[in-house]
């Protein structure tokens, strides 16, 4: 019998706002241990919540970039359960009436299909409770509440997605996005990205939905395509040996490699959701949304055509620069500031790369600044170093920050264009290889490249190679 | 000097013919004097009254401005938070509890140059009519030993009433503030919603709490409300309305003012000597020059079951934060038994019965499939409700009935019976549904020989305080209700 698993994704992501979404303290991740907590995140009796504009801000950017109806009004909600790390008794969500409806992102699995998205709301993250790493950890457990009131978003796909690798891909590409407009770090184990999977499967044709189960804690690119074709697979055993999906929650052991019940549909909490009643409803007015658009980045996709259309770029190349935001900032600088979009492209996709790799280090953390990149480009192209000096000046630009004019005039790196100088050279270099000289004479063309090799070096490299070529030339003949 | 209104004190003070000190000094005695047969206060804090009492003398020596509070003492009820100051809710699951911030209104108080003398008692975490659901004892009302000076503010009032506090502060979800000023022949205001910031307020039904004063006179209501009001960046559910100059508009003025008299709502189940009272109060408004017009309220009828399943939802998760977890009382019973072992443990030894009803009511309110029939139903009423005013609003200024339809009744006479003690609420849940400011002024006695007092209750427009406290004012101009004095006084 043949089977179509059918997924979807719930999503949350942390906003990248600097203050918690209903007070001022820090979201910084790493603090020490309760060190940013205040009496509104800690739930203390008589603190109330406000509202953080930014990350309402940063919720609208996710949704427009997403192509989801922003609402003119939605409204908050109490999701009410007990657990030590939620310091109210309730979280503080949206439910009936979230900030957006609708949107969709493509994927390039089944011919650059779209995966529908339900619904993107905001709400508060809870505290993290610490069950190890304490000498009594086998008796308690520690709560941090630094995470407790981080804004997060939580985005509901439809169930669109016909695969893992479907699932997994659009989790990936949502992931670039998120992070492409500033909206969410990317992190996972941070906990900035989470991820759960709602998986159900039904025979092939069948139009009716199965019985889905919720996979909880599918945090990793790898355990998730893992978690959810162990679930797929799972599910599909269950049903060819007769028996019934049953609705649950299961969670993902990545130790284990297999999926566990964690509680069933009758152990499922009543959250006894009602709007909270110390938020005003949040209206959100057609002029706060078009602020935010103007915001928004291109995104890559469309940043990628333009690179192909308007620099001339291979596609290849406009995908590398379009990787992040920040790169093709970057590029973006280079090509305007050097006049020569096509040389940017390889300095940028060449060395830069290169040497950040190399370092271990990133682009928003590159040194070298984009309009120093453009004045190498600059000096190459007027011929004033050839290309293989301009890779040395490149590394020492890098290290010490200096310009390449800075760098090429006081180590005298300037190119020798001089005739008399480059004829003086080469006579050097034909008197010291009189076998070769003969070899040439005799038609061996390669080893006229051996004699250029050996001008240059002379010459320190800064030979310009094309007029040494011409001279060399000119004097084995003239010393025939 | 204890017979003295706040607005006396302060001119006092801040003319200098007082010391703050010296008049901390004067109501701390008092206090202890009272506080033995009443059990008014939670907790009095006499260092901290004086230093700050001397704090606003050093101030007004440096010529710095007084305050609209200048040297006044102010009791709170023990649901407010002051940095460092026990704040109970009078609940063994708070007891211990200190919080390390102060309520907005705390701040406000105290930069008009205020001086907090301690907590007053009241129901557990305000819920209750009669004073009765303290973890800490019932307060007597000081008009008589053996009954219930009304609650949830009970302490607030009983303080104000004995002469231990010229101004206290309340809070009134469903009447806390009014009832019990009803019972203690007090003035009590429960301001528009939105008007005084909740931050630092435990919360009860947050959509209903309001913070408001409890005084002895109209125009000390004023005093303090012009204090208390105005939008505060740590409450969203705070108003951006221009606070008035509340004293200003008392002009004891109240020809051509319309009073809204709801005949068939008032008609049923009030006591014959509170009637009696109410309508001697009508003739006196009409006596003033103010025309009394039939209205009706169609749905204040369905007052009580919405407030009731309104606030107990709210309730229900508003409370869900003392857990045991982060603060407060903690079950140490078979600790080894787990989480949930602890939490029902912690939440069942620290909550008093009413507040476990309220709890497990307004849990089964929000509940999957009761939701609908329950909580929805509920808030659509309010709305129904909210227009009856509306519509009366168009007609009238103000709109009177008895703050109770009973006047204080016998400690314990009705904890045997829940539902007969939310029946007293009748004429005070409809307004913090409807978001509406009132207030209960003394206007009258009923009973021999124990005197027993009965309040009026005026209902007032949206952010419309200022023609209340006129009419209130007016009324006492008119009056000595106020002035009368209980047995405990003299
Ligand atoms: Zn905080």
């Amino acid at each position: 019998m043949q089977y179509e698993p059918v997924i979807g994704l719930e999503i949350h992501a942390h906003l990248q706002t600097r203050t918690k979404i209903f007070c001022g303290c820090s979201t910084a991740f790493g603090a020490p241990p309760n060190s940013q907590v205040c009496p509104v995140c800690l739930g203390l009796p008589g603190a109330l919540p406000v509202l953080n504009r930014q990350a309402v801000d940063c919720a609208i950017k996710a949704a427009l970039t997403l192509g989801c109806d922003v609402q003119p009004v939605s409204v908050f909600a109490r999701k009410n359960y007990f657990y030590p790390d939620l310091p109210k008794g309730y979280q503080i969500s949206q439910y009936e009436r979230p900030l957006a409806l609708g949107g969709s992102l493509a994927i390039a699995a089944g011919g650059g299909r779209r995966v529908g998205l339900t619904r993107i709301h905001l709400e508060e993250d809870a505290g993290k409770s610490l069950h190890e790493g304490f000498a009594d950890s086998d008796r308690r457990t520690y709560v941090d509440y630094n995470r407790s009131g981080v804004p997060l978003i939580e985005i509901v796909t439809e169930p669109d997605m016909r695969s893992a690798a479907e699932a997994a891909e659009f989790f990936a590409r949502l992931r670039d996005i998120l992070v492409w407009i500033g909206v969410n770090d990317g992190n996972m184990e941070e906990g900035s990205l989470r991820c759960d999977g709602n998986v159900s499967v039904r025979r092939a044709g069948q139009q009716a939905f199965g019985v889905k189960a919720e996979v909880k804690n599918v945090n990793s690119f790898r355990y998730m395509q893992k978690a959810l074709d162990y679930e797929i697979e799972r599910q599909i055993d269950l049903l060819e040996s007769g028996g019934v999906v049953v609705q649950e929650t299961r969670l993902w052991d990545a130790a284990a490699g297999r999926t566990v019940s964690m509680r069933s549909k009758e152990e499922a909490h009543d959250y006894r959701y009602f709007p909270e009643p110390d938020l005003p409803p949040l209206a959100v007015d057609a002029a706060r949304i078009e602020r935010v658009r103007a915001t928004l980045p291109e995104l890559p996709d469309a940043r990628r055509q333009r690179f192909v259309a308007a620099y001339g770029l291979p596609e290849y190349d406009a995908g590398v620069l379009t990787q992040s935001a920040a790169l093709a900032d970057y590029y973006e600088r280079v090509a305007s500031e050097a006049g020569n979009p096509k040389a940017a492209s390889n300095w940028v996709m060449g060395e830069l790369l290169r040497t950040l790799n190399d370092r271990g280090t990133t682009i928003g953390l590159v040194p070298l600044a984009p309009q120093a990149l453009a004045g190498l480009i600059r000096l190459v192209d007027a011929g004033a170093i050839s290309s293989s000096i301009a890779k040395d000046v490149f590394a020492m630009m890098y290290d010490t920050g200096r310009s390449a004019d800075e760098i090429v005039a006081a180590r005298g790196l300037a190119q020798i264009d001089d005739e008399a100088a480059l004829v003086a050279i080469i006579g050097d270099v034909l008197a010291a290889h009189g076998d070769a000289v003969a070899q040439v004479r005799a038609g061996r063309q390669a080893t006229f490249g051996f004699l250029v090799g050996q001008v240059m070096k002379a010459s320190g490299g800064k030979a310009n190679p094309k007029l040494a070529n011409q001279l060399l030339r000119r004097e084995i003949e003239r010393s025939a | 000097m204890l017979a003295s209104s706040a607005r006396a004190i302060r001119d006092d003070v801040a003319a200098g013919r007082v010391s703050a000190v010296e008049v901390c000094r004067a109501y701390l005695d008092r206090m202890e004097a009272v506080n033995g047969s009443l059990n008014a206060f939670n907790l009095i804090d006499p260092d901290r009254a004086l230093a700050q009492a001397a704090g606003v003398d050093r101030r007004r020596a440096a010529g710095e401005p007084p305050g609209a509070l200048a040297g006044v003492p102010v009791a709170l009820k023990d649901n407010l938070c002051v940095r460092g100051m026990r704040t109970t809710a009078s609940s063994r699951i708070l007891e211990r509890f200190v919080p390390p911030y102060d309520a907005t209104v705390v701040q406000r108080i105290e930069r008009a140059g205020g001086v907090i003398v301690g907590k007053t008692n009241c129901d557990e975490f305000a819920m209750g009519s009669s004073n009765e659901n303290s973890a800490f004892g019932p307060v007597r009302t000081p008009w008589a030993p053996d009954r219930a000076p009304g609650g949830s503010s009970g302490g607030s009032a009983a303080a104000v009433a004995a002469g231990g506090v010229p101004l206290s502060l309340g809070s009134d979800t469903g009447g806390s503030i009014r009832q019990p000023a009803a019972f203690c022949g007090v003035v009590g205001l429960k301001p528009t919603y939105g008007r005084v910031s909740r931050y630092g307020l435990l919360a009860f039904a947050s959509s209903l709490d309001q913070i408001g004063p409890i005084t002895r006179t109209a125009a000390d209501a004023a005093l303090a409300l012009g204090v208390l009001a105005g939008a505060d960046p740590a409450d969203a559910t705070s108003s951006r309305q221009p606070v008035p100059d509340f004293s200003a508009a008392l002009t004891g003025e109240m020809s051509g003012l319309r009073v809204g008299v709801p005949r068939a709502f008032v008609a049923e189940g009030v006591d014959d000597g509170v009637k009696r009272a109410f309508d001697e109060a009508l003739d006196t408004l009409r006596r003033g020059g103010a025309t009394l017009v039939d209205i009706e309220l169609p749905h204040a009828k369905y007052a009580i079951p919405v407030y009731y399943l309104v606030a107990t939802a709210e309730a229900s998760s508003n409370l869900a934060r003392y857990d045991g977890v982060r603060y407060g009382y903690r079950s140490s019973r078979h600790a080894e038994q787990g989480l949930r072992a602890m939490y029902s443990r912690t939440r069942d030894e620290g909550f008093g019965a009413e507040v476990k009803r309220r709890i497990m009511l307004g849990t089964y309110v929000l509940s999957a499939g009761y939701y609908d029939a329950y909580y929805l139903k509920a808030q659509q009423v309010r709305t129904l409700l909210r227009r009856d005013y509306e519509q009366a609003f168009e007609r009238v200024d103000v709109v009177a009935t008895p703050t109770s339809p009973v006047p204080p009744f016998r400690l314990g006479e009705k904890v045997a019976d829940p539902l007969q003690m939310y029946l007293t609420d009748v004429f005070t849940v409809s307004q913090p549904l409807a978001g509406l400011p009132a207030v209960s002024i003394p206007c009258g006695f009923v009973g021999r020989p124990e005197r027993l007092p009965v309040g009026l209750q005026l209902t007032g427009r949206m952010f419309d305080e200022s023609t209340l406290l006129r009419v209130a004012d007016a009324y006492e101009r008119m009056t000595d209700w106020h002035a009368a004095t209980p047995p405990l006084w003299s």
